[in-house]
């Protein structure tokens, strides 16, 4: 079996037998490409790097395990991150960080959040410094980290999801078994809010002129 | 064609970037965007915040984890 890296994943149909037929090199070609998507996301239950890598490795144990018996009614993909939640979850749990999770219908029905005043912008929002040179960039990226890690977990899971891993609206409302109405104000909420910590730090470093 | 307020159009400018919007509030949004410059603005940073998002610090399984688990992969298939 050749190797994967940069070309993506094969679809399902190749991956299962594969797994199924104990093919090294996939599974690598798996644990390269998901690992770091299942550790942020588990971040977003546990509090330590420790854990966060222990529920991944649970997780992978679980796939192995169960391979045999996936019967494909999801993406394999769906699958394995639906796995994670509910390992993190429990874990989670475990070190009293639990999410209150019913809270999700109460989220989706949050009023507006207040970003523009009634009868428009007050003042046009500041233009963004062009990302240019590796400071800048940087600088950037610890403060999205911390956005991130500030945001309630709901939001922090669903923008994670989508925004840092990439995944559709229709996986993650399969991997978190919530509505497309509310997956799409969690993620509203999350990129107003980390938006706003960006165009907060842009405002404090500008250049008086 | 829906006519948007600024503070309206913030509200469902996820939706729209979502294309889950329906053809008027759609035409609505693309008209109000043409022709103000504060939501325009808001909505390309709020793209550019998307972008940045979609290029995190690589984050790595520990080395010891990495092996435990191609081990197990390889004693799971031998069982
Ligand atoms: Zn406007």
């Amino acid at each position: 079996m050749g190797s994967f890296a940069g070309g993506g994943l094969p679809p399902d149909d190749v991956v299962v037998p594969a797994l199924r037929a104990g093919d090294e090199a996939m599974f690598a070609a798996l644990l390269d490409t998901w690992s770091g998507g299942l550790l942020r996301v588990a971040r977003s239950y546990v509090s330590t790097d420790h854990s966060a890598q222990e529920v991944v490795q649970d997780t992978w144990l679980a796939v192995i395990g169960g391979i045999d018996y996936f019967e494909g009614r999801s993406s394999v993909k769906t699958w394995v991150y639906r796995i994670l939640v509910n390992t993190a979850k429990k874990r989670g749990a475990r070190e009293s960080r639990t999410l209150p999770w019913s809270d999700f219908e109460q989220d989706g029905r949050a009023a507006g959040l207040g970003e523009v005043p009634p009868g428009g912008w007050k003042e046009v929002p500041a233009a963004w410094p062009t990302p240019e040179g590796e400071a800048l960039a940087s600088e950037v990226r610890g403060l999205i980290a911390e956005a991130l890690a500030g945001l309630p977990p709901r939001q922090r899971i669903v923008i994670t999801l989508r925004d840092v891993e990439g995944c559709t609206s229709d996986e993650v409302c399969a991997i978190l078994e919530i509505s497309e109405a509310n997956q799409r104000v969690l993620l509203h909420r999350a990129r107003v809010a980390v938006r706003g910590r960006l165009a907060d730090y842009f405002e404090s470093v500008k250049q008086p002129e | 064609m829906k006519r948007f307020t600024c503070d309206e159009l913030v509200e469902v400018i996820t939706a729209y970037l979502e294309d889950a919007l329906d053809q008027t509030a759609r035409d609505g949004v693309q008209a109000h965007l043409a022709c103000c410059e504060g939501c325009e603005r808001y909505v390309e940073q709020l793209r550019t915040t998307i972008s940045v998002l979609g290029d995190p610090p690589p984050e790595k399984l520990q080395a010891d984890v990495y092996d435990r688990l191609m081990s197990a992969f390889r004693e799971g298939q031998r069982s």
